[in-house]
């Protein structure tokens, strides 16, 4: 397309882009759809629909479904906060402590089980006083939701502290200027501004929970309908019967594609 | 492009494949790479060293993982000379599906015991105490051979067991009773020596029920076919024998 005099769509027609990207961009993305693709390739379609309605496949995916929820919803109330912080806050120490609190991101998720293990574990640092109290955390599903939420609440302060920083603070100070209070303009002019980044963190997060393996298993055990979720109930299958785990596999797969798909679909409409 | 698709694919299936087949051996060496099931990791490593000593100028590269892991891994074409697998059903998928170079050879076997803290806090004397109302028992689920054996033993018994989890490996459920998350654990004899005084083993007599038979095979598609049969025949040896003993295998 020829550049025309209209500036937005000489922004769209040109782009800018070398012709070299687009082999190493195809490469990439070779790498990540063809091995989902090779589950496909490998599930028992004759048996499928029974091997994913089993009692034990069922009693796993309506755990994954209700423990992801629930981690969503405490990586919401916990997460929206700390991204405001991190984002407007002005503390000594505040870049550390961003450090700190993306740990999360870039432990592999059998040591964050064993971090949570000897902090919230029976004889763990705070764990020893909840025993005391009577609370015991270890084999609950309460505890394949912390596993969850503390693996899956950096993804959420890192997409809405993107957006807040992208959408600078300057409409909040015009809200002041008019007599809001910080918390009326919090409410009515910021989160509707960082919909969309709260949103997409939200999905990566519930994505994230839904896939949660290693800590898990190291923290919350695997017991069927309390703590075996459905990545731990395909790790146990692939043992025994590969085309359980494989047909299972498959609707993980389908779920997460679901989730990821309905929120950036309607991102797209936008 | 579709050429430098290709070529860039290439070049990294090669520049990644001396990885999957463990390091490559200097020119002059020969190497014998063993696909031994986890249980057996500090005993192969030693019979390994022993065996290396025996026959100067090879090497012998250990791959550890759980038995079915490795079954699966020497089915999709996995390069390994010999087999060794925690029980005979996962061993005779291998022979069955034409896999190995002659017969499997049972060389150990391995029972249950119940793993407790040091000092047996709970003072766990058998089977039956396992169901006492709030002592938290760990095991395999039955879909892995230490939780069949589990079952076996439990039914030999006349008790039920009601785990508050059922872990995929025993190395898991050692774990659980390392980290005082659990009361009592059933793991294998040699689970509870290799803990080294960080559990107790609390031996019972229905363990008998349900024996673990580790058997060990040359396979077909061995670089080193000479050296791997003789690999096998030597862990059936007796120089190997006194090493399984010592981890607390007991004999075929």
């Amino acid at each position: 397309m020829l550049a025309s005099a209209r500036p937005d769509s000489q922004a769209r027609g040109f782009t800018g882009l070398p012709r070299w990207i687009w082999a190493p961009a195809a490469l990439g993305a070779l790498f990540v759809v063809v091995p989902p693709a090779g589950i496909l390739a490998r599930v028992d379609w004759a048996d499928f629909v029974l091997l994913v309605t089993s009692e034990s496949s069922l009693a796993a995916l309506r755990l994954s479904l209700g423990t992801a929820a629930a981690s969503t919803a405490v990586v919401l109330l916990l997460g929206v906060p700390m991204a405001m912080a991190l984002a407007r806050g002005t503390l000594p120490g505040l870049r550390v402590l961003r450090a700190l609190v993306l740990l999360p991101l870039v432990l592999p998720p059998v040591v964050g089980g064993l971090a949570l293990l000897y902090t919230f574990g029976r004889l763990g640092l705070v764990g020893r006083w909840l025993d005391v109290l009577g609370v015991q955390l270890a084999f609950s599903t309460a505890a394949v939701v912390m596993a969850q939420a503390f693996v899956s609440l950096p993804f959420l302060v890192v997409s809405l502290e993107g957006a807040l920083r992208t959408a600078g603070g300057r409409y909040e100070a015009v809200a002041a200027t008019l007599g809001a209070s910080p918390t009326h303009a919090f409410r009515r002019v910021t989160l509707p501004l960082v919909l969309p980044g709260l949103a997409s963190g939200l999905v990566l997060a519930f994505a994230r929970s839904l896939g949660e393996f290693g800590a898990t298993l190291t923290f919350a055990g695997s017991l069927q309908g309390v703590t075996r979720t459905l990545p731990l109930e395909v790790y146990l299958q692939r043992e025994a019967d590969p085309d359980a785990a494989v047909a299972l596999a498959l609707l993980l797969v389908a779920v997460a594609a679901a989730v990821v798909g309905l929120a950036y679909g309607r991102r797209g409409l936008r | 492009m579709k050429r430098a698709v290709s070529a860039a694919l290439a070049a990294l299936v090669l520049s990644t494949a001396p990885l999957l087949a463990g390091c490559t051996p200097p020119s002059g060496e020969r190497s014998l790479t063993v696909f031994a099931a986890a249980s057996l990791r500090q005993s192969f490593t030693e019979i390994g060293e022993a065996f290396e000593a025996a026959h100067p100028g090879v090497r012998v590269a250990l791959n550890v993982a759980g038995s079915s892991d490795l079954a699966a891994q020497i089915a999709q074409g996995a390069p390994a000379d010999v087999f060794a697998s925690a029980d005979t059903t996962t061993m005779d998928r291998v022979t069955g599906a034409g896999l190995a170079d002659g017969d499997a050879a049972v060389f150990a076997t391995n029972v249950l015991t119940i793993a407790v803290a040091p000092g047996n806090p709970d003072g766990i004397t058998g089977l039956a105490d396992l169901s006492l109302p709030g002592l938290r028992l760990v095991q395999c689920a039955p879909q892995v051979p230490c939780g069949s054996a589990a079952q076996a033993a439990a039914a030999r018994a006349g008790v039920d067991l009601a785990p508050v989890s059922e872990e995929p490996t025993v190395t898991d459920v050692l774990g659980k009773v390392i980290s005082g998350e659990a009361d009592a654990g059933l793991v294998y004899v040699t689970d509870v020596r290799g803990a080294g005084g960080a559990v107790e083993g609390v031996a019972f007599p229905e363990s008998a029920a349900a024996v673990n038979r580790y058997p060990i095979a040359a396979l077909r598609g061995a670089r080193e076919p000479e050296l791997a049969r003789e690999f096998a025949a030597f862990v059936a040896g007796a120089e190997a024998r006194k090493v399984l003993e010592d981890a607390g295998f007991g004999a075929p």
